[in-house]
């Protein structure tokens, strides 16, 4: 059954699907991103295939590749008990500040999905209804889950008491490190 | 036998100082033990700590013999803060509110590692210590801590109020 999904997917979207796999029973798409809307309308809709449950949207940053960060969609269909992997790389906007498309018109529950991933990879969404920071802080600065952001930057909401040590007390220790400020 | 004024001690001292010294001790001392042991808590558990406070606070350990008998769930009638488990930077607001909503005397308690110190969440979302936010009186390690050591940390806690000093209002 899931070969057929994948041989279906291909057959169908022959330049959209650049290449499928199968890793421990998972099947995996990976695909042209421009092609999002349309394999992900097929999906849905072809009663074959009944993609009707949208699992998770997240994303991978491969520092140092370009296009550097690909966005994984899994999929899963209630009535058929087959799931599917969409993995395609984000090839629109700059490095600094990618664009992807956006499935939450598609599957409603996609909308968080995208906004986690707008607020710790950020990756911007078109199509996305409402793209706005889901954990951090609204004036936070920078996404945390970048393998570029620094790794000791702290940004605290609250001024912090600036207790470097427990037990020396109050003031910087001599051996601590100077924390990281974030540049713009 | 004619003794000279100057050589007679007076039986009772009417040093000024001395007497408000011992006044001041007295008055510490009685009201030290009044507060060692009525200590009434606030448990602000974010995290899996708070199991540990379960067991503390219910028959097995029983923190009810020391008495920090009862949890309030309003700072207003808290005298002890215990922060009980991880602490990230969008709680600390929250903290910091709770901790300001409490009235004096206050005391607070990190318990656990992640609330002492941030334990292995050394990441930019999580704060490295409430220390940072409120001022601390006894830190108890441990991921989680054992009952017992909530209770020697309790008992720490105990002596430093029984040790407390207070000074007389000027009037």
């Amino acid at each position: 059954m899931s070969k057929a999904v994948l041989e279906t997917l291909s057959s169908r979207f022959p330049e959209a699907v650049k290449e499928t796999y199968t890793f421990r029973g998972d099947d995996v798409v990976i695909l042209d991103i421009q092609a999002t809307v349309a394999v992900c309308t097929f999906l849905k809709f072809e009663p074959t295939l009944d993609m009707k449950l949208l699992l998770s949207v997240t994303a991978v940053d491969y520092l140092g590749e370009t296009p550097r960060f690909e966005v994984v969609t899994n999929l899963t269909s209630l009535t058929h008990h087959h799931r599917l992997r969409l993995r395609a790389r984000v090839t629109g906007g700059t490095p600094q500040a990618p664009i992807a498309v956006s499935v939450a018109n598609l599957w409603r529950g996609a909308n968080w999905w995208e906004r986690q991933v707008w607020d710790l990879y950020g990756i911007q969404f078109e199509g996305h209804p409402d793209l706005r920071r889901l954990y951090m802080p609204e004036d936070w600065k920078g996404h945390p889950l970048r393998k570029d952001y620094p790794t000791r930057l702290r940004q605290p909401i609250v001024p912090e008491r600036g207790i470097q040590d427990l037990i020396r007390g109050p003031g910087p220790h001599p051996g601590t490190p100077k924390l990281p400020v974030w540049k713009d | 036998m004619a003794t000279n004024s100057t050589e007679i001690v007076p039986a009772l001292t009417t040093n000024r100082a001395q007497a408000e010294g011992f006044l001041r001790k007295s008055i510490s001392k009685g009201l030290g033990w009044a507060r060692k042991n009525s200590l009434f808590q606030y448990p602000f558990a974010t995290a899996c700590c708070g199991m540990e406070f379960m067991s503390v606070a219910s028959a097995r350990y029983d923190i009810a013999r020391f008495g920090a008998e009862f949890p309030r769930f309003t700072p207003r009638q808290a005298d002890l803060l215990m922060v009980i488990g991880t602490v990230n930077i969008k709680q600390g607001p929250i903290l910091r509110r709770v901790w300001e909503q409490m009235m004096e005397p206050k005391w607070v308690v990190a318990f656990g590692v992640c609330a002492s110190s941030g334990g292995f969440y050394d990441n930019y979302a999580v704060i490295q210590g409430i220390d940072q936010i409120v001022p601390v009186d006894v830190y108890i390690p441990g991921c989680p801590p054992r009952p017992e050591q909530v209770l020697d940390g309790l008992i720490l806690l105990q002596q430093k109020i029984a040790n407390q000093d207070h000074r007389l209002a000027a009037r």
